[in-house]
């Protein structure tokens, strides 16, 4: 019973885990994209 | 990435299967506070810079300094995971906290480092993007790598791993190398090894039980109190240059001297009361020394930049 336990409660951490990693992962790759953007933005519009 | 499946065995034992490293362990193999301090002189070099660029071009020249710090001290704590298991102060980061397997840490850092020079290099300038590609390998390879477990130079050296961003910020903005960002390099230069050794004066004892030769363990206490005075007498007189040979204006000289002043007399007591509290109290007062100087030296640029266009 306790196995049980033990391992749900690891199967959620780890679920928890690759949810926020996920959102890291999304928020990271969504920036840079942005910032390519701006990037591209400034260097066409002269800026050094 | 940690690979490991969970089955519907209640049997495996779920602390060892529960391995998977989470956002934060990420975050702690960049050294977020190393990096602060090397985004920090790395703004400074960009400010002193006598030309200025877009604030979106300055904001990722910033980016790239602090991810290609983050990823030379991933790659650090990859090849450094034996070490940082033996010391308290290190025993809890990713690797050997068992949260992280060392090859993750690898790939992590070597794909940052690739990402920081690549986007300096086509978004700022290559000249920039070399320094960088340059402090990433020094750190890695003659620091880390080389240096660290041979010789108790290591941070004499390796420390100019750490006095490369004022440089590469200077480079971002100019596109070359002068005389002032040598001297910003120079004063982290020989500020490392007075800083360093404070810490390595108190900390002795662990260095030497996972054999890094650091100077207190090689050449014991003495000689490390008395490199420290000497080293910062080379020190003050270097940050006052940049007010002597006219680049600054008398608010940064006279702080410089001030703070200096400060510096020597934390280092004579160190010398002369031979406690970790005394070492203690340097290797504090020295990140404060350090952060000041490079603010006062931004302040001090931008009031005589106000004085030019009033």
């Amino acid at each position: 019973m306790m196995a049980v336990r033990d391992w749900n409660r690891a199967k959620d951490s780890r679920q928890r885990k690759l949810r926020s990693r996920n959102l890291v992962l999304v928020l990271v790759l969504g920036s840079l994209a942005l910032l390519f953007y701006v990037i591209t933005i400034v260097k066409m519009g002269g800026g050094d | 990435m940690s690979n490991t499946i969970i089955t519907e065995n209640p049997s495996i034992d779920p602390v060892a299967v529960d391995t998977l490293p989470a956002v934060n362990d990420f975050i702690a193999l960049l050294k977020p506070r190393v990096m602060s301090l090397v985004v920090f002189t790395g703004l400074a070099g960009l400010v002193l810079a006598p030309i200025t660029i877009h604030p979106v071009i300055a904001v990722v020249a910033l980016l790239c300094i602090a991810v290609g710090a983050g990823a030379s001290g991933a790659i650090n704590m990859w090849y450094d995971c034996d070490i940082d298991a033996g010391m308290k102060r290190t025993s809890n980061r990713p690797i050997p906290g068992g949260r992280m397997e060392p090859g993750v840490a690898l790939g992590f850092g070597s794909t940052l480092s690739i990402g920081a020079v690549a986007v300096m290099g086509l978004a700022v300038n290559w000249v920039a993007a070399a320094l960088l590609a340059l402090t990433i390998a020094f750190y890695v390879f003659i620091y880390t790598i080389w240096l660290k477990r041979r010789t108790p130079q290591n941070i004499v050296i390796g420390g100019a791993a750490g006095a490369f961003p004022p440089m590469i910020g200077w480079a971002a903005a100019t596109g070359d190398v002068t005389l002032m960002p040598l001297i910003l390099f120079g004063i982290i230069f020989l500020w490392t090894p007075p800083h360093f050794w404070a810490l390595a004066l108190y900390k002795a004892d662990e260095y030497a039980a996972v054999n890094v030769p650091m100077l207190p363990v090689v050449a014991g206490r003495k000689e490390t109190r008395r490199q420290i005075v000497l080293y910062s007498w080379i020190l003050v007189p270097l940050t006052i240059a940049p007010w002597a040979l006219g680049f600054t204006g008398a608010v940064y000289g006279s702080a410089a001297v001030g703070l200096g002043i400060l510096f020597l007399a934390g280092a004579y007591q160190v010398w002369r009361e031979k406690s970790d509290r005394a070492a203690k109290r340097l290797f504090a007062y020295s990140i404060l020394y350090l952060f000041l100087l490079f603010a006062l030296l931004m302040v001090d640029a931008l009031i005589l930049r106000l004085g030019r266009t009033v």
